[in-house]
């Protein structure tokens, strides 16, 4: 995984509650078995006028020129603005992964779905929540400025406005330690496999019928 | 001290906390299906690891396949790739069990679990799928988890996780005749919206909750999740118990025993202290239709489509409008005078023999409604058809002039061949009305699957109980 540490980018705000993963990246595009590629499909359904195919060369496609990703300010925009809820519903880490592949690595928001939320610190993805009020005073300085960036700073948890003024942010610290690092948690948990095969040895004398290997009687 | 069931599921699980409360969960059952595990293999593969414990991955294709023209094969070469790859990773791993698209036993992961009895009491279950939360009714901690953490759990037995709050959602009284524990899921929804259990686990307690039957607790259980909890969960008693006993994977013998002992201890003790509990009247729950593109925007059958005008909430309002717009509908509306092109009847929400059975009750010697383009009913697994047919259901479905088919995901999210044309209108028995879920440019409204049976019947939402 990609470390994290700081960034300074270019704000792009999708002004919308409850974005679902199924807008984020529609199923269609989940038929693939590869992590890459789904930057081009992100926002599928609202960035073009037509249905998209997986596989399918997004170039030509026509584009809705409305939605804000491809307004030619908010081009090369790093960090995503949005409301309240942002990742509900599916659990499927093509979400993360198409924003990450599109370019985003900062999600400001006022709340996240939890697996969402989740997916996207295994990804070397920043979710920042941030008070609604906060959050409003963004918007409105998002869409009144171009060219209008932040830095985000994770030792520090910190947003930084372009006068100068630091919000801050909470995270865990076992994830800030994990996305600072870039370490990947599999090699994490296993310096504990002693302690997972003893608890799960334990377990087994305790409650065997967890550990059947195969359907008894049928 | 009293603890709750969630404290009783969590500490019997942690094998290692950090000092921040980050914790290694162990797992004991890993339910797999073929979108959200390729990566996770290949991952394996890449890193040279093995999975820890075969013996606790069940694995089924279920999102993908087709429901239809099986002698066919997968048509879709997209589709068949991911469905092979599933198979050959299952192949070259191993696993408890695997049921294969066409296997008599295949069907959609969280029905096929719980009736194959695979899920057990005071399990830990996830899978790659928010709607894990299914197994919840189980008295089980069951967690959605996206493909980096399907990765994690197969080559460490663990799941990296903080505590969530705990919350008792209580449902007291008697459900009125028609009123569903969908009905009940959608209510609950509709009061605290998406997020409302968004960092809680929910337990769901009260004399109406003992009452339902097992299935109709899954039902309640997998739409956890869309009120923003990652997991839902019920004490087990001997409805559960009763449920479980002689199931193909169920404990027998001496084991039962002792896993009967052990699963009655799995309930919340008296006087055991949540972070927040909130109630309802099972009385005060009528039948529910959502209008828009969120869970929580739902209405009881005999209420009108709310107008946006009323809503003092900026943000609140625009949303409304936005899925007024998208919805194709008026503000004021009557609910019963919105008229449907397409009925599905099935998703691990509403695709058990007894949900079929309570379509059929409705649908036996009716007809769908000409005016309705495609109804149809995908029953959860091939055990749940082969039950239906035994009982004659699929014939009462076909009389009546619905499509009876072959068990999957189908319409529940369209990434197969059955799905809405942009515009259309579906009365559907799913979990999610998002924008594009049942195909792009389709509207989805979710109802039980009684409501459902009555809207195929109508041409139009109409309330199930002038029908019994
Ligand atoms: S039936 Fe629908 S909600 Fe359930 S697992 Fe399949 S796609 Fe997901």
């Amino acid at each position: 995984m990609d470390k994290f540490v700081h960034l300074d980018g270019l704000v792009a705000p999708l002004d919308r509650a409850n974005v679902d993963t199924d807008a984020i990246i529609p199923k269609q595009f989940l038929k693939s078995i590869k992590r890459s590629g789904f930057g081009p499909n992100l926002f599928d359904e609202w960035r073009y006028t037509d249905i998209g195919q997986p596989g399918e060369d997004c170039t030509n496609r026509p584009i809705n020129p409305d939605f804000l990703l491809n307004l030619p300010r908010y081009q090369g925009a790093q960090i995503l603005l949005t409301r309240k809820n942002f990742g509900c519903g599916s659990s499927r880490e093509h979400a993360p992964w198409a924003l990450l592949d599109f370019g985003f690595r900062v999600i400001i928001a006022e709340s996240f779905a939890d697996i969402f939320f989740n997916n996207c610190f295994k990804n070397g993805i920043l979710p920042v929540v941030l008070p609604a009020s906060e959050i409003d005073a963004l918007f409105a300085e998002v869409s009144a400025k171009p060219g209008y960036t932040l830095g985000v700073d994770l030792g520090q948890q910190t947003v930084v406005l372009p006068d100068g003024r630091a919000l801050h942010f909470d995270v865990d610290a076992f994830r800030k330690e994990c996305l600072l690092n870039g370490w990947d948690d599999i090699g994490l948990t296993l310096r504990h496999a002693e302690k997972i095969r003893a608890f799960e040895e334990k377990r087994r004398v305790e409650q065997p019928w967890l550990f059947a290997t195969g359907a008894g009687g049928v | 001290m009293p603890q709750n069931l969630y404290d009783k599921l969590w500490q019997s699980h942690v094998v290692h906390e950090e000092s921040d409360g980050t914790a290694l969960i162990y797992i004991d059952r890993h339910l797999v299906h073929e979108v959200t595990s390729p990566q996770a293999f290949e991952g394996l593969k890449l890193t040279g690891r093995k999975p820890w414990r075969i013996s606790s991955i069940v694995a089924t294709a279920d999102h993908n396949t087709p429901t239809n023209h099986w002698e066919r094969g997968i048509e879709d070469p997209v589709s068949r790739l991911q469905v092979e790859t599933l198979d050959a990773n299952i192949r070259e791993v191993g696993a408890l069990a695997y049921f294969p698209f066409m296997d008599r036993r295949q069907g959609v992961v969280h029905v096929v679990g719980p009736e194959n009895g695979v899920t057990l009491p005071g399990m830990t279950v996830v899978c790659g799928d928010s709607h894990t939360s299914t197994h919840g009714a189980f008295g089980c901690m069951a967690l959605g988890i996206g493909t980096s953490e399907v990765e994690h759990v197969l080559a460490t037995q663990c799941l990296l996780q903080k505590k969530s709050k705990a919350m008792l959602y209580r449902v007291d009284g008697t459900l009125g005749k028609g009123v569903t524990a969908k009905d009940v899921a959608l209510a609950i929804i509709g009061r605290i919206g998406t997020a409302g259990g968004t960092g809680y686990a929910i337990e769901f307690g009260g004399s109406t909750i003992r009452q339902l039957s097992v299935e109709a607790r899954m039902t309640l259980c997998n739409m956890a999740i869309e009120a923003g909890a990652r997991m839902g969960f019920i004490a087990v008693d001997e409805r559960t118990i009763e449920y479980l006993k002689g199931r193909p994977f169920a404990p027998k013998g001496e084991q039962w025993d002792a896993a009967v002992d052990h699963w009655r201890t799995l309930h919340s003790d008296e006087g055991a202290v949540f972070d927040c509990v909130l109630e309802m009247r099972a009385e005060d729950i009528q039948p529910q239709v959502t209008w828009g593109t969120s869970p929580e925007m739902v209405v009881s059958i005999g209420d009108r489509v709310p107008d946006p005008s009323r809503e003092m909430d900026i943000a609140r309002r625009e949303g409304m409008e936005r899925a007024l717009h998208y919805m194709g509908l008026k503000a004021n509306t009557p609910i019963s005078e919105i008229v449907i092109d397409k009925v599905f009847i099935g998703s691990c929400t509403n695709s058990r023999i007894e949900d079929l059975r309570a379509a059929a009750s409705i649908l036996k010697g009716r007809k769908v409604s000409g005016s309705v383009k495609l109804a149809l009913a995908v029953p959860g697994s091939g055990l749940v058809k082969k039950q239906a047919e035994l009982e004659g259901l699929d014939k009462i479905f076909i009389d009546a002039g619905f499509e009876w088919r072959e068990a999957g995901c189908s319409m529940c999210l369209a990434m197969n061949a059955d799905r809405l044309e942009t515009g259309e209108r579906c009365a559907s028995t799913s979990n999610r009305n998002f924008e594009g879920r049942q195909g792009a440019g389709g509207r989805t409204h979710l109802v039980s699957p009684e409501m459902a049976a009555a809207a195929a019947i109508a041409g139009h939402f109409t309330d199930v109980r002038d029908l019994l």
